[in-house]
């Protein structure tokens, strides 16, 4: 029993970010039909900026609001720069250019900060509280909490407010959604510049148990996108329970089968879903129109 | 004519290199160029993604690494045995996972692709672990094929005839009902074609491509690492034929000769090599959204006319 909470606890904390990936996809993929692979390396921005604001004598909080700041200032150009001139591409070029904004994105990052490894203070410390036998770090709390409160902002947001309606509206039906009046391409840079937000809070809440370094983008963004199919594309319960599932997969995959196999398990267990339900736990059914 | 043109340039190019080096890296352009027509086939053709042919190209090249060190095979039966291990695998996956479409399609590939480049690492015994094994040389009888110049002709012989049968399969009937599922399934299946099987098809012979490919690859270099299979050569391979131009057997070429070559002459960068890259494809895909080659193309008639 102390083995499989230990399991747990572990595989809901990496989860916990997989879903914050997962719901960065989603929420990008919702407004502007694109899907952004650079979507990790928001995840790394918002890490490797507070690490290098807070060693450059920045108070740690405020470090880490200036870094959602700058993350959101790179969704905001990545759209403006990238995606909006290549509106109307297919699917597949809109990729290649995520894909080659992750590697520009990547290679600043080596530039601006360096190629080592680098960790930043835990906020409650590092005693581990034991429960039932198992250990958790104070710190996946505060990612749990975290990621929590996160998907419960969005949620009132999304669902309370008028921006949040326009953004469900862009999301169903674009040209209807521009026939009532609603800016969807403003739609479609809010969403990334909301993205690269949860993106870079996800980087800093997980670096004090991950470490974070110049690369940690591209495998992050490969999850985030499994997770977010997972649960079935463009559902936002979807990629939380998606990204948590897989965090949750991989935990127990490496604890009782084989730490080398338990990616592969883990996509085994994806590949099973999606042959069963072609459209992933959550998704809608959708019909072709002929 | 376009394959006239590619004998032109594979023959005419070397009397402008000037080292060894030059052979080598147009040698990788061809080999990747094998790979990439084989996936334009499948997504320029029939419009399928596959985010994990790498997985195929690891299969070739391990192929020819783990036949002769293990079961004493000769380099060549474990060529053909790759490709026909690659045929059969994909035949088996295929079948499920061709049902998915789009985005679903794209990680259910992943997925694949990641699973063989795990098992590449993590099988040590046969393939070495994540340090790679070498490869013995290509011999055939009593010829072996060493050497950058050598490889280059290798190379770009079979480039050519893997373009020409390529050429050749798109105008047959297989090759019209890829194009008429690409347009629109629904009405593919209409018109009577067996859009499963015309599917399963196209994912087989795209595998035998980067199977045929990873084998030269393995070959060539001599040595081999399960970063061969990795999720990024597979990007890289998606990234050479959305760059070159879908459904364009010369853009495989060029997005190929753009992959390799702009790394390569990118190193005076140095740091600023991956930013340099980025921005490369990102531009490309911006003012050229088909592709190079298609775009080019259509620049030059708008011109004339």
């Amino acid at each position: 029993m102390a083995e499989f909470l230990q399991f747990a606890f572990s595989g809901l904390t990496v989860g916990a970010v997989y879903a914050l990936v997962a719901l960065g996809f989603t929420l990008i993929f919702n407004a502007s039909d694109v899907v952004n692979f650079a979507q990790g390396e928001f995840v790394m921005l918002g890490g490797m900026t507070t690490v290098f604001l807070a060693l450059a004598g920045v108070p740690l909080p405020l470090a880490a609001l200036m870094a959602v700041v700058a993350a959101v200032a790179v969704g905001i150009a990545l759209h403006r720069f990238a995606i909006e001139p290549a509106r109307g591409a297919t699917t597949v070029v809109l990729i290649i250019i995520t894909i080659g904004a992750s590697i520009f994105l990547r290679g600043a990052a080596q530039i601006v900060f360096d190629k080592r490894f680098h960790s930043l203070p835990p906020i409650f410390g590092n005693d581990p509280i034991r429960i039932g036998g198992a250990s958790i770090l104070p710190q996946s709390l505060v990612v749990l909490a975290g990621a929590a409160a996160i998907v419960l902002l969005l949620w009132v947001f999304i669902d309370r407010t008028l921006f949040g309606k326009a953004l469900i509206a862009t999301a169903s039906n674009r040209l209807a959604a521009r026939l009532v009046g609603i800016d969807t391409r403003r739609m479609g840079g809010f969403s990334f510049a909301v993205s690269a937000a949860i993106g870079a809070v996800a980087g800093i809440l997980i670096t004090p148990i991950t470490l974070t370094s110049y690369d940690v983008g591209t495998l992050l963004a490969l999850k985030g996108f499994a997770a977010a199919m997972l649960g079935g594309m463009g559902s936002a319960l979807g990629a939380v329970v998606g990204g948590l599932l897989l965090g949750l997969l991989e935990a127990f995959a490496a604890g009782y089968v084989s730490s080398n196999y338990k990616d592969a398990i883990a996509f085994l267990v994806i590949l099973a879903v999606l042959f069963a339900m072609p459209r992933g736990l959550f998704g809608r059914a959708k019909i072709d129109r002929v | 004519m376009a394959i006239v043109a590619m004998v032109v340039i594979a023959v005419v190019m070397p009397v402008f290199f000037p080292s060894a080096y030059y052979y080598r890296v147009a040698a990788l352009v061809f080999v990747f160029a094998l790979a990439g027509i084989g996936l334009n086939l499948l997504m320029g053709f029939a419009g399928q993604v596959s985010l994990g042919h790498a997985g195929f190209i690891g299969i070739g090249a391990y192929a020819v690494a783990v036949g002769p060190t293990h079961l004493g095979l000769p380099p060549w039966l474990s060529f053909v045995a790759g490709a026909a291990l690659s045929a059969i695998v994909a035949f088996l996956v295929g079948r499920p996972i061709l049902r998915m479409k789009g985005h679903y399609l794209a990680v259910a590939t992943l997925g694949f692709g990641i699973l063989l480049s795990i098992v590449f690492t993590n099988e040590a015994k046969l393939t070495g672990g994540p340090d790679g094994m070498s490869v013995p040389r290509l011999v055939l009888f009593g010829w072996a094929a060493r050497g950058s110049e050598t490889w280059y002709w290798i190379s770009a012989v079979s480039f050519v005839i893997g373009a020409a049968l390529a050429l050749n399969l798109i105008d047959s009937p297989t090759g019209r009902a890829l194009r008429a599922i690409h347009d629109s399934e629904v009405a593919a299946r209409v018109l009577g074609i067996d859009v499963a099987r015309a599917k399963l098809t196209v994912f087989v012979i795209s595998a035998v491509y980067a199977s045929v490919a990873g084998s030269f690859l393995a070959l060539f270099n001599g040595h081999i690492t399960p970063e061969v299979s990795g999720f990024l050569r597979s990007i890289e391979l998606v990234a050479m034929v959305v760059l070159g131009g879908m459904g364009s057997i010369v853009g495989s070429l060029v997005g190929s000769a753009v992959i390799v070559v702009l790394p390569q002459a990118l190193t005076f960068l140095h740091d600023y090599e991956h930013m340099v890259l980025g921005l490369i494809i990102m531009g490309v895909m911006i003012f050229l959204r088909d592709g190079i080659v298609p775009g080019l193309a259509a620049a030059l008639k708008r011109r004339r006319t």
